[in-house]
């Protein structure tokens, strides 16, 4: 998991390589620089060595500690570059994974969980390897370093940290394994907080309407509660990392000067190494701290590697095929022994044994009540999702053939919940066909009857649209989005029930633009009004999953109980 | 905060530091025990840890340079070792259990302040007119909750302590060190003037840099939120590459202003540090110089002796550690405290004004016919409105009269959205809005339940002027259903009693199978009880409209706003809630929405709207008979085909 995280280092590798190597000089004069200090005290001024020795040792030391500080300055960049283009390349990977990915994936995850990992948790994990890879090391050649001095000045003294650095591992690591668990509920109830706000921001008109405010205050405050709860919980563990390394350290220093103090009163050892050797014992065990740090950050930040490496696992189940067809011979669309189930159950599908032809420039409409799989039935035909049995065919040829985008460019469909995104509404309806003229955009609007309104505005086809096009109403919105399907030119254009905010008259013109003008595309509307679908060639009734009836609005009108129903519903108390 | 760390607070970027860390200030003090606490334990182990660490040279002093040079026996020696080791032992295990004991209490405190901010800021933002959501986008907000309060949770969780415990550091041996050589403490001063330079020179950088860092990250993250919301669009147009392209345009961006920040953040630490080791080779120098013999300042005051440079230059190394640690701090104080000011700015937007003191009681009618206050539900309710020029107090039954006078409204001062309407809908009536989109409906209804407001009088509910109602009370008089249908995270039960939470299971399924819901949501797996995940992505756009219609008849309302409640709901459905709605709507003032023009045949008035204006208005045979605009609309579909 961590090596395919770790890949997105890609072309920052050279900085992340360089980082620890300048942390290493850097470390080394931190290392070098106190026998200096004790030079210039030993010799310089307790000894007889005079002032030029201290003139020299001083200015050597002055001169490490530039050098010190410029290691550590190109430390500080070269981290900052491997970091940041880490998380640059880790960011782009999940952006492009999630944009690949199918609405099944899209379901699967939440939006909202989505998001959070492309954003807090590749921000968690860029920290942690920021610090990873200036502390990695740094802390084992302070450790090593300090360990060899320490040696170096008393073998036998040494033996103490052969007790106090396992004893103090062991502690670590006990702490780290009981910590992973508990922050990772702590980032769940996190999920849950966060999820609540969200719900609160879309749905703010709903709970004002209601007079819920205070409720929902309450149960936020539960939230955040239990938040806090399980931060405790985890970071109750954490912070006991600290004083245990103090106790450790303090405990090692006073065996090290009980028997180190016996050493020197039997003569056997000198004042001045005693506490060099305390100094060491300090840098050794600071340098443990500092690795266990390491691993603290890597256990908070654990659960964010794991829900990143998650999303990069997810593989899209809808992709183009090897060898994809790129051309879409015609509009026809053909059904053959269709059933689906969104959880892919075979044995419990809302759609059943779907068998339907529709020929190319056919104008069909679909009717059928709430749950009849309207929707689930054409989404099929662009692929959003894939049929559980049977086959799907455009153009004669099975959807899992063609090229993805040739298939999605040819299969224009507007959605029942349907998006603008920020930018100006000409940008919105470029999403169409980048290359389209100010023109063919017009003609587009026109037949989508958004031309009239776009140019009531001051600004015309340049308004900026706010965030999910907060500034039209519902009805525009629709027809912006229906004029956005039309540039694509596509030869079958779905419309699930995409008009249903807009009124009766300019419904109509719609389709009669659509009829007149795009009479060789193949048009499905799905709609709640016969009077949407009375004109086109024919209507699809759907009931409940299965083809009720598949027939020209006359004959349905005869034989078809649920279109009689359905006609009645509308058409009683017409004057 | 004290002398030194505000002086550096003040060059840095926050606009206005001081205020924020004032007000930051104020949460912690609501722990002031705890934080008094924190304070003498901080201060206690710092103190200790100088001791203690003082004790090893005792040791040396007393008892091992004793026994060496044979003042002392070894056995003497030995338990003087023993002693003083003891002594040393025993501080040490007391500052472990001081530093135990104030991180554990500042867990404590920061998590209690982080939710009680937290807290704060959900409840604020619960009380924030309709104005302020739709002006702002959602990330923005969900940003505060999440980005900001978390920088500012390491502020609380670290920093305080940290910067606490080096200040207590830096003063007790500042003092110390004044006592040793002030000529040396000069230099030191020399030197801590030019950290205190640098400090707030990378700091002034590194704050700026992290402020383009913290917008280029807004940015980067608006566009994930938004892409991936509308991604289902995404991939319906095939624009996966032109946003993936978009995407690495701001990425870029932001990774740019991200090495520069994470740069600067880092370089403080080294800098610091060897700061602190070129002090330490000056003092030795400057100290050798005073302290030689027969050297330049032999004999005159500033003279001291070899032992004081020795104990002076620990000193620097004491002085300068926690120096270099206020000063890494410095970056993640910035950083919390720009967080902590955009969370201010949310908690000090206005919120939604309410000076409403007409309030909804329920009422029983005396045997004269004169209305008296009850405490009980009587189901009979009233407004009580209180006058305060005389004290005394009226009562005036609901009824559910909503009468616009003369209404012109407009969502920015230079757009009017509705120009002069005037429309009665007496106690039981049916009205409804026809018209295109954007001619003005949906203001209508947000006008009357006071979403946004207009002056005084225009609008009156039962003869009272609603700018005097409490809008709490004004809502729960209007059920609304929404055209779109919105549901909250728990059961569908829960749902349904929404608005109205203490109603009982029996009311529940009441509600359910008046809207026509109950017959599917019996077939649910759990029925009453099924989980709804966010917005109930696992039920139909129907079925969550038949809930939201479910959860408006619970309530029972005197006016019911029925605003394109039923564009999602095919129209066989339709006929076959009509019964129930019927029922739902009877004796009930009703405004309806639709463009469904057979939802609003039976409307006892019927008002045309365009361009924000009544253009016509009667029932539906005297509109059809006047041919004029209700008369295109409704003939229209089949005229125009």
């Amino acid at each position: 998991m961590l090596k395919k995280i770790l890949k997105s280092v890609g072309e920052y590798k050279k900085w992340a390589f360089l980082t620890p190597l300048v942390m290493i000089g850097e470390v080394l004069m931190e290392i070098l620089i106190p026998l200096v200090m004790a030079k210039i005290i030993d010799e310089g001024i307790n000894g007889n060595r005079g002032m030029t020795y201290i003139l020299e040792m001083g200015g050597l030391m002055v001169l490490m500690a530039c050098l010190s500080m410029g290691f550590g300055a190109l430390g500080s960049r070269f981290g900052a570059k491997a970091g940041a283009g880490f998380a640059k390349n880790l960011r782009k990977r999940l952006f492009d994974a999630t944009a690949d990915f199918s609405f099944r994936n899209v379901d699967k995850f939440s939006t909202a969980s989505l998001v959070t990992r492309l954003t807090t948790d590749v921000n968690n994990v860029q920290n942690a390897f920021m610090m990873f890879i200036r502390m990695a090391a740094r802390a084992p050649i302070m450790l090593i370093g300090a360990l060899i001095f320490a040696v170096n000045i008393n073998a036998r003294l040494s033996l103490v940290f052969l007790f106090s650095i396992p004893v103090l591992g062991i502690c670590l690591a006990l702490i780290f394994f009981r910590a992973h668990p508990r922050f990772r509920v702590m980032l769940k109830k996190y999920d849950a907080m966060n999820g609540s706000v969200q719900e609160n921001l879309t749905a703010i008109r709903v709970v004002k309407a209601f007079v819920r405010e205070k409720d929902e205050t309450k149960k936020f405050s539960m939230s955040a509660e239990e938040v806090r709860a399980a931060q405790l919980k985890a970071e109750k563990l954490v912070i006991l990392t600290n004083p245990l390394m103090m106790l450790v350290m303090y405990a090692t220093i006073i065996a090290v000067v009980w028997i180190g103090g016996g050493m020197v009163m039997g003569g056997t050892f000198q004042i001045g190494e005693l506490s060099s050797f305390v100094t060491y014992v300090t840098q050794i065990l600071m340098s443990l701290m500092m690795v266990s740090m390491i691993f603290m950050m890597l256990v908070i930040s654990w659960a964010s590697f794991t829900r990143i490496s998650e999303v990069l696992d997810e593989k899209s189940d809808i992709v183009s095929p090897e060898n994809p067809v790129k051309e879409v011979k015609d509009g026809s669309v053909d059904f053959e022994d269709v059933s689906f189930s969104y959880l892919g159950d075979e044995s419990n599908c809302v759609m059943n044994h779907i068998n339907l032809h529709i020929g190319s420039g056919e104008t069909i409409g679909i009717i059928g009540g709430t749950g009849s799989s309207k929707s689930t039935l054409v989404q099929l035909i662009p692929r959003l999702y894939d049929a559980t049995l049977g086959a799907v065919k455009v153009g004669g040829l099975d959807v899992r053939r063609y090229d993805l985008d040739t298939l999605r460019t040819q299969v224009a469909m507007v959605l029942q919940k349907n998006v603008l995104f920020s930018g100006t509404i000409i940008d919105n309806l470029r999403w169409g066909n980048e290359n389209a003229t100010q023109e063919e955009v017009e003609e587009a609007c026109r037949q989508a009857q958004a031309h009239d309104f776009i140019m009531s505005f001051p600004d015309g086809y340049q308004t900026v649209m706010g965030q999910g096009g907060v500034n039209v109403s519902g009805g525009q919105k629709q027809r912006l989005c229906i004029a956005r399907a039309l540039l694509k030119r596509p030869k079958i254009v779905i419309l699930d029930d995409s008009t249903s905010a807009v009124d009766t008259a300019t419904d109509a013109k719609i389709r009669k633009a659509l009829r007149e003008q795009l009479s060789g595309t193949t048009t499905i509307i799905i709609a709640q009004r016969i009077s949407t679908v009375q004109d086109c060639d024919r209507v699809l009734v759907l009931d409940n999953g299965e083809i009720s009836a598949f027939d020209t609005h006359e004959n349905l009108l005869k034989n078809n109980h649920i279109y009689q129903e359905v006609n009645a519903s509308q058409q009683k108390g017409v004057a | 905060m004290p002398g030194p760390n505000r002086a550096k607070m003040a060059m840095g970027k926050p606009k206005n530091a001081g205020k924020t860390i004032r007000r930051v200030l104020k949460y912690l003090l609501q722990y002031k025990y705890s934080m008094a606490i924190v304070m003498v334990l901080i201060i206690a182990n710092s103190f200790g840890q100088v001791y203690a660490m003082s004790y090893l040279q005792n040791i040396i002093d007393d008892a091992l340079m004793p026994t060496v040079s044979g003042v002392l026996t070894i056995t003497e020696g030995t338990a003087k070792l023993l002693s003083l080791l003891m002594w040393m032992g025993g501080t040490y295990l007391i500052c472990t259990i001081f530093s135990y004991a104030y991180s554990r209490i500042m867990l404590h405190v920061s998590t209690g302040t982080l939710l009680t901010i937290r807290k704060e800021l959900f409840t604020h933002m619960e009380t924030l007119p309709l104005r302020y959501f739709d002006t702002h986008t959602h990330g923005d907000l969900m940003s505060r909750f999440t980005n900001d309060t978390d920088t500012m949770r390491e502020m609380l969780s670290n920093s305080i302590a940290n910067v606490l415990s080096s200040l207590v550091t830096v003063i007790t041996v500042f003092v110390k060190m004044v006592s040793y050589s002030w000529a040396l403490t000069i230099i030191v001063i020399l030197m801590m003037v030019l950290q205190l330079f640098l400090i707030s020179k990378i700091g002034s950088k590194s704050g700026h840099y992290f402020q383009k860092q913290q917008s280029a990250i807004g940015a980067v993250n608006g566009y994930i939120e938004e892409q991936i919301a509308g991604q289902k669009v995404v991939k319906v147009f095939c624009h996966e590459d032109e946003s993936k392209n978009d995407f690495d345009k701001l990425n870029s961006v932001l990774c740019d202003a991200s090495t520069e920040a994470q740069t600067f953040a880092s370089l403080m630490g080294p800098i610091m540090n060897n700061l602190g080791h070129a002090l330490y080779a000056i003092t030795a120098i400057a100290g050798g110089l005073l302290a030689l013999e027969g050297g330049p300042f032999a004999g005159t005051a500033v003279a001291i002796s070899l032992g004081t440079v020795v104990v002076f230059l620990q000193f620097t190394r004491s002085f300068t550690q926690p120096l270099s640690q206020i000063g890494q701090q410095f970056n993640v104080i910035l950083a919390s405290l720009a967080g902590a000011e955009r969370i201010f700015g949310v908690l000090d937007e206005k919120p939604e004004m309410d000076e409403g003191y007409v309030s909804l009681v329920n009422v029983t009618y005396d045997a004269d016919g004169t209305l008296r206050e009850s405490e009980k539900h009587t189901g009979e309710w009233a407004w009580r409105h209180p006058h305060k020029a005389d004290g005394s107090v009226t009562y005036t039954p609901l009824k559910g009269e909503i009468v616009l006078d003369d209404v012109t409204f407009g969502y920015n001062e230079d757009k009017v959205v509705l120009h002069d309407i005037t429309m009665t809908a007496k106690p039981g009536e049916k009205i409804a809005l026809v018209g295109s989109t954007g001619a003005g409906k949906t203001t209508i209804t947000n006008l009357i339940n006071r979403f946004y407001d207009v002056p005084e009088g225009k609008i009156r509910y039962d003869g009272i002027n609603i700018n005097k109602i409490k809008k709490d009370d004004l809502r729960l008089s209007l059920a609304m259903v929404l055209q779109d249908a919105h549901l909250f995270t728990g059961t569908v039960a829960d749902n349904i009693r929404y608005g109205r939470p203490d109603a009982s299971m029996e009311d529940v399924v009441k509600a359910a199978k008046l809207a026509n819901a109950d017959s599917f949501i019996v077939h649910l797996e759990k029925g009453y009880d099924t989980m709804l995940t966010a917005d109930g992505g696992n039920l139909s756009m129907g079925q969550r409209q038949l809930l939201t219609i479910a959860r408006a008849a619970i309530i029972d309302p005197p006016v019911l706003v029925l605003d394109e409640a039923t564009s999602s709901i095919d129209t066989r459905t339709e006929a076959l809630i009509g019964e129930g709605m019927n029922r739902l709507m009877k004796g009930r003032t009703v405004f309806v929405i639709a463009h469904r023009l057979s939802t609003v045949r039976n409307a006892d008035k019927i008002m045309v709207l365009e361009h924000g204006e009544i253009i016509e208005r009667g029932n539906h045979d005297e509109l059809i008979a006047q041919k004029g605009k209700y008369y295109q609309l409704y003939t229209g579909a089949f005229e125009l085909s």
